[in-house]
This record gives C-alpha cells, sequence and structure tokens, in this order.
C-alpha cells in the first residue's frame, strides 16, 4: 500500500525531528542583554550605613588593586544563599570588598549583617536605588570584580553559586 | 490570597478539562443523538475560571503584589499602570495563562455559534480542544506556574524588560496570541469533521470564519510587532529574518494558504485532504513558534525563559499532538468524500492552486532558513547564522511569477475559462506598466533588468487589482486584500531603490553634508523620566530650504538596566526621514544614523488593507 509507506515515513520523520530539537535544547544558550558599559561610573557618593556620612566610591576603589563591589539588600532571598561565599571571600583572601544596600530599611540591613554577618569592608546604602542603577545594575544581587582604574573585570548577575565563588577566587589569584 | 485564587481556579479547569476529555469520547463513541447539557455547564465553568484566573493576575499586577513571584520578577510600583497591566502578558507564565484564556473563550464560542452543525463533530471538536487546553493547563501548572508565593514579601519588583515596555509591543502578544491560538480551533475542527466524514463544502463555509479570524488577527499581531521593531530597536528596517519573527510568518503563509484552499472546498467541493493537511500543518508551525520561542532554544531578541524543562515539555506535547494529527489523517483518509470534479486547466481552481504552490515554496524557505541552523547545530556542532540574503535571493525571485499568477488569478471562471479573451488590454497594460518601471528604475542607480521585472509585475498587479473595482461582482474583501498586497509590493520596492543612509561619529556642534543635506548636531540634554534616564539629541536637517528637527533619544532604563535608542521619525505620506543616535566609546562622540524612507507609511497601510479585506468577508459571511 502506497499510503502505509507515506505514514510510516511522516511519522518516523516527526520523530526524528523531535529528537533533533530534543538535543537542540540541551545547548546552553544564555541570553545576556548587552551593555556598553565596560567601565564603571564610580564618581558617585553614597552614605556609610553605620556613620552615615558621604563617600565617595573611587575614593574606596582607588587604593586597592581588586575590588569587589556586591550589591545587595535584606528583602532579597537570592542575597542570603550568597552570603556565605562572600564571608569567606572576605576572610580568606585580600580583597576589598564593598556592600551596596539596595532599597531597604535601615534596620532591616543592620539586622541582616548583623546575623549573618558583616562581609563587607564598607557598606554603602542606595536608598532609592538610583545609584545602582548608575553603576550599571540591572537587580539584586549582583556583583562584580573591579581593578582600580575601575575596569569591570568581571560582572556577576544574580547570586554567586560555588562556580562563580571559584571564578573569582582564580582572577584574584592572578 | 490571590495566589491561591488564581492557582485553585486554575485547578478547577483542569478537572473541568479532564471531565470533558472522557465525556465527549464516550458520547463520541456512543453516537448520541443530543448534546448532553453538562457539555455547556462544565465549558462554562471552564471559561468563567479561567477569566477569573486571569484576572487575578492582571490584579496583583495592577496593585503590585509582590508576594505573587510572576509580578516580583515582571513588574515594579514605578511602572505605569498601562505597563503594569501589559507586564502581565509581558512574561512567560503570564503569556502562557493568556494563551490558555484564548483557548477556552474560542471553543465557547465555537460550542456557542456551531449549533447547526453535526452533533457528533461539535463533541469531537470539544474534544480535541481539550486535549490541547489540558495539555496547556499541566504545562502551566507544573512547569511555569504564575501563582507561586514568595516570602517574606518583597518591598520592590525587579522590573519588566524595558524594551518591551511600549504601546504597540503591550497589545502585540495578545493579538498574535489570537491568531495563533484561532489556529488551534481549526486543528480541532477539520480532525472531526474527518472522522464523521464532513469534510465539504457545508463545512467549509462554517470554519472559514475561524481561518479569517486568525488571519486577521496573526496578520495585525505581526504588523505591530513590526512597527515596533522599526522604531523601537532602531535598525531602520520593517522585517530582520529574525527566527521568532520568521515562526510568526510560517503559520500566516500556511493560513493564507489555507483560506484560498477552503474557498475552492466551498465553493467547488475539492480539495479536501488538502485542507485538512494545511489545517493541521498551521497549527502545528503554530505550537513549534511557542516551542522555538518559550524553550530558548533560539538566540533572539524574543527568549526570554530558559528553562530546558519547558522546553522538553513542549515539545513533547507537540509530538503528541502531530502524531495524533498523523494518526487520524491516515486511518481516516476513506473518509473524504469521493467527489471527483472535473476540473481544467484554466480555471480559478489553478489559480488558487498556484497560490497554495507558492505559499508552500516561501514556507519551506522560511522553514529551512530558521529551522536549519538548530539542526546544524545539534548534528555538526557547527553554528551558523541564515540572515536576510538567504531569504532575499530565494524568496525574491519568485515573487515575479507570484505577482503575475496573482493579477490574472482572481479575473478566471471557475471550472473552465479561456485565455484568450482580454488579451489585447491585458498586453497593453502589461506594456505600460513595463514602461513605467523602467522609467523608475532608469531614474535611480539600481539599473537592473531584475527590478524593472518587479516593478512592472507589480505595478500590472495594482492596475488589474484597480480595473476589478469596476466590475460589480461582489467579491470585495478580495480585491481590498489583493489591493493591499500590490501596494505592499510598491512600497517595499520603492522603499528598497530609493532609501538614502548616512551615518557618522559626530559630536555637539558638528555638521555634516551629504547628498545636499545638511545635519547639524545641535545639542544633548539629559532628563529624568519615571522609570528611566534619557539623553536627548537635538539634531537640525536641512534640505534646500525645508528643515526638519529631530529629537532622538536615548534611555537607559533602570530595572533591569537596559540602554535603547529611540528614533526620532518624522512620517509623511511619501517618505520617513529616521534618525537614530547611540552612544560610542570615545567621549563626547556619538553614532548618529541618518536614513531616508520612502513610502514607508505604506507598508504599514498596506497590511492594514490586506486585514480589512479579511474583517469584511467575515462580515459578509456573518450577514447570510
Amino acid at each position: 500500500m502506497k499510503n502505509n509507506k507515506i505514514f510510516y515515513f511522516v511519522v518516523i520523520l516527526i520523530i526524528a525531528i523531535f529528537f533533533v530539537l530534543l538535543l537542540g535544547l540541551k545547548e546552553e544558550k544564555n541570553y545576556s542583554p548587552q551593555s556598553d558599559f565596560k567601565k564603571l561610573n564610580s564618581s558617585i557618593s553614597l552614605e556609610e550605613l553605620y556613620s552615615g556620612k558621604n563617600i565617595f566610591l573611587n575614593d574606596l576603589l582607588i587604593n586597592n588593586e581588586l575590588n569587589l563591589i556586591n550589591i545587595w539588600a535584606s528583602w532579597c532571598l537570592p542575597c542570603k544563599v550568597e552570603h556565605p561565599y562572600l564571608i569567606n571571600l572576605n576572610e580568606k583572601f585580600d580583597v576589598n570588598l564593598i556592600g551596596i544596600n539596595y532599597k531597604d530599611n535601615l534596620e532591616n540591613s543592620k539586622n541582616f549583617l548583623s546575623d549573618l554577618g558583616n562581609p563587607y569592608d564598607e557598606v554603602l546604602i542606595d536608598k532609592d536605588g538610583t545609584k545602582s542603577i548608575e553603576l550599571g545594575a540591572i537587580g539584586v544581587p549582583e556583583t562584580y570584580l573591579i581593578n582600580n582604574e575601575n575596569k569591570i573585570i568581571k560582572k556577576f548577575i544574580g547570586p554567586l553559586d560555588l562556580d562563580d565563588y571559584e571564578n573569582i577566587i582564580n582572577l584574584i589569584k592572578k | 490570597m490571590i495566589n491561591q485564587i488564581g492557582a485553585y481556579s486554575l485547578y478547577v479547569c483542569l478537572f473541568a478539562s479532564v471531565y470533558l476529555i472522557f465525556k465527549s469520547y464516550i458520547s463520541s463513541k456512543n453516537f448520541d443523538k443530543k448534546i448532553d447539557q453538562t457539555f455547556f455547564a462544565t465549558l462554562s465553568v471552564q471559561l468563567f475560571m479561567t477569566i477569573l484566573s486571569f484576572f487575578t493576575l492582571v490584579f496583583a499586577f495592577i496593585f503590585s503584589d509582590f508576594s505573587n513571584i510572576t509580578v516580583f520578577n515582571n513588574s515594579h510600583t514605578l511602572k505605569p499602570l498601562f505597563y503594569k497591566i501589559s507586564g502581565t502578558w509581558g512574561n512567560h507564565e503570564g503569556s502562557l495563562l493568556l494563551w490558555l484564556l484564548v483557548l477556552t473563550i474560542f471553543l465557547y464560542i465555537f460550542f456557542v455559534t456551531s449549533k447547526n452543525m453535526n452533533i457528533r463533530y461539535r463533541i469531537l471538536t470539544i474534544l480535541f480542544q481539550e486535549i490541547i487546553i489540558f495539555g496547556f493547563l499541566l504545562f502551566i501548572l507544573f512547569t511555569s506556574n504564575p501563582f507561586l508565593s514568595i516570602f517574606p514579601i518583597p518591598e520592590e519588583g525587579l522590573g519588566l524588560n524595558p524594551i518591551l515596555q511600549d504601546p504597540a509591543l503591550a497589545i502585540h502578544p495578545p493579538l498574535l496570541y489570537v491568531g495563533y491560538v484561532g489556529t488551534s480551533i481549526i486543528f480541532s475542527a477539520s480532525l472531526a469533521a474527518l472522522i464523521t466524514k464532513s469534510v465539504d463544502n457545508i463545512w467549509a463555509s462554517h470554519i472559514k470564519n475561524w481561518i479569517l479570524i486568525s488571519w486577521i488577527f496573526l496578520s495585525v499581531g505581526i504588523l505591530l510587532g513590526s512597527i515596533w521593531a522599526y522604531y523601537e530597536l532602531g535598525w531602520g528596517g520593517f522585517w530582520f529574518w529574525d527566527p521568532v519573527e520568521n515562526v510568526s510568518l510560517m503559520p500566516w503563509f500556511c493560513l493564507t494558504a489555507l483560506l484560498h484552499s477552503i474557498i475552492v472546498l466551498k465553493n467547488r467541493n475539492v480539495f479536501h485532504s488538502w485542507t485538512v493537511i494545511l489545517s493541521i500543518t498551521t497549527f502545528s508551525l503554530s505550537m513549534s513558534g511557542t516551542f522555538l520561542v518559550r524553550s530558548g532554544i533560539l538566540n533572539s531578541i524574543h527568549t526570554f525563559a530558559n528553562d530546558p524543562s519547558r522546553g522538553v515539555f513542549i515539545l513533547t506535547f507537540l509530538l503528541f499532538l502531530v502524531l495524533l494529527a498523523v494518526f487520524v489523517f491516515f486511518f481516516n483518509q476513506k473518509n473524504f468524500p469521493n467527489t471527483y470534479q472535473r476540473s481544467f486547466l484554466v480555471s480559478r481552481e489553478t489559480g488558487i492552486l498556484i497560490n497554495n504552490w507558492f505559499m508552500m515554496f516561501f514556507l519551506s524557505v522560511v522553514l529551512v532558513g530558521t529551522a536549519y541552523p538548530i539542526f546544524l547545530e545539534v548534528i555538526n556542532d557547527a553554528k551558523i547564522s541564515v540572515g536576510p540574503p538567504f531569504y532575499h535571493k530565494l524568496i525574491v525571485p519568485f515573487l515575479i511569477p507570484f505577482l503575475f499568477f496573482m493579477a490574472l488569478g482572481p479575473n478566471i471562471k471557475w471550472i473552465k475559462d479561456t485565455i484568450q479573451k482580454r488579451n489585447i488590454s491585458q498586453i497593453i497594460i502589461f506594456f505600460l506598466c513595463f514602461v513605467i518601471s523602467f522609467f523608475i528604475v532608469f531614474n535611480t542607480n539600481t539599473n537592473y533588468l531584475f527590478s524593472t521585472l518587479l516593478f512592472t509585475f507589480s505595478f500590472y498587479l495594482f492596475f488589474n487589482v484597480i480595473n476589478s473595482f469596476k466590475k460589480k461582482n461582489s467579491n470585495l474583501s478580495q480585491k481590498i486584500s489583493h489591493l493591499g498586497f500590490s501596494i505592499f509590493m510598491l512600497s517595499i520596492l520603492f522603499n528598497g531603490i530609493l532609501s538614502k543612509e548616512n551615518s557618522a561619529n559626530m559630536k555637539v556642534g558638528d555638521e555634516i553634508n551629504f547628498l545636499n543635506k545638511k545635519l547639524i548636531f545641535e545639542n544633548v540634554k539629559v532628563e529624568n523620566d519615571s522609570n528611566f534616564k534619557k539623553l536627548i539629541g537635538e539634531f537640525k536637517l536641512k534640505e534646500n530650504e525645508k528643515i526638519i528637527h529631530f529629537r532622538p533619544e536615548i534611555r537607559v532604563y533602570s530595572q533591569p538596566e537596559t540602554i535603547t535608542s529611540e528614533a526620532d521619525i518624522s512620517s509623511t505620506l511619501f517618505s520617513d526621514n529616521f534618525l537614530v543616535f547611540s552612544l560610542i566609546k570615545n567621549d563626547g562622540f556619538f553614532n548618529v544614523r541618518y536614513q531616508h524612507k520612502p513610502l514607508m507609511i505604506w507598508i504599514w497601510i498596506s497590511v492594514l488593507l490586506m486585514s480589512i479585506g479579511g474583517v469584511l468577508s467575515f462580515l459578509k459571511l456573518n450577514e447570510k
């Protein structure tokens, strides 16, 4: 029967296409928004969390070869997840870790740090979130590795995981 | 609270769906003579619950209820109300809910409006449609539930993709979805009609309404997406052969072919199996579209989520539906009526058949261009990118015969006609078209025989359609649609050969001269808007005595941070002047791109005309 042959052909063809597409799904395809900012605009001033003094971000960056800026908030669940990595980084390595507290309640953020530990060398607060935007943040948490010339070496969007952590260590050791 | 209402109503829908699947299966097995009252009741409950669930999500967006994870991820208190609402379907979860909503609404309307059709046919359509609804419900509830809670409740959301904050784009997805989902009814109905041996001219005039609805919405949906790309992406074109654009174009080709072949089925009672094949293909392509966009298998501006389990689900579901359709088709082939109709070479049927061939050809070109890179990457690990040259080279030459047949086709009678009778007037028209085209192409620098021919045949179609308005036969909808298409072709062609572009790096105070024009970069201002910062460039373009001011913008959105270029376009009926500027690394310099695009607005108008033709045809059918 001619029709039977066509039938089997169509079925086999469809199943073959299915498997090819299934394999295609396994390929990694990360979509990252393109940004032209390779350099951080650090000429902004922010209030310090505990003292309330205004501090220029460049002053904190210029003396250290490597800086890690971490944007976080106490209401942000993923920030809690990545917190232990930040604590480890601060304890074990010589990197200037600056925390920027994003759109947060002052009390909550202090409690957050006293409960979970404070990994930061400096904590700056960004009350309305506008300063973080100028830094190029998409959301919280975000972590940037920056040298003293404001060049962004690596940008981590979303919470740090083990891979990112090892990645940072490798970059620091270089 | 809101999350529970939304989720539970979806579970009620799921139960309704399971019930309807069993009920309709049993009912169709027993060849019931009457439709059970519970069908209507269950469908109503399902519809109500879907609407409830959808509006729950809309309210969560309006009131920025960040205990809902979808709202948290995609909304922000600073966002204008309009974009909060459109944010409901601007994300993966919400858009699927919208999809489900349209599915149930359409099934309901189908059920209510098909009262004079065969009972078993209606029940089987419910069966197939409920299988689709069931699949989507499972998909929503288990891989992309929009009603997941988040605790503690965050104070602020993460924002909506800023390039989606645009009026055209806010209504583009719903329209496109109505088009896509409409094809599901065509799919279910044609399978049901096949099983119940009712693929005939009565069925054709019944299903033609659904084809028209899908076609109209798909056309307008694609149009809006295209307009958005034109002024928002700042690339200065209307079609970029982006994979996701192609994915919406493929069902459109198929649906257009179906729209034509259903007319033959309706009037002549031939093309039965071809119509059913087209119905199945159209829906499969719409589903593949969802799969390709939603699974992240394509690299495109439209790819939001990247969750392989979602891709696997849609793909498996798609496989199931396509195989189901193939089985139904092959095991019921004997159900096609054996109405042999003598056909002649020169007849309207042949004309429409030729239209179908061309549609299938265009469809396969786009399909190959879109799918082949995926296949190659899987099999060979090679990454290739198929761009506009591929599509242009394969599609454009075939437009010449396509236009020719399109000009002739509608004037030919059904069954049998002769070619001879209007030869002389046609040759005169054709010759005139050729002369006009020759002078148009001659006056520009693109002195090609090829473009002369394209112009000739486009004009030929245009004048033929204009001519046909004089005749008193009532098919106004077809004439308007075809007129729309000929204007579409002409405006694309004029646009193609007369467009001028100039790109330069400028800083404030610079002046450049090109093509008798003088462009002055006067100033840059920085302004803050509600949720973005913008750089506004002030430009002045002098041409002879005419001065055009441009104020293009570069927007820096806050949540999430994205930079977009807003072109400034001054549109007239004759041409668009398009200016866009973007940041470059050297301090103080901007890349400024100026484009002169003739007849741009006519591309949009012509597609609208085509759709208006569809609307007229739809309204006329309902009058009877």
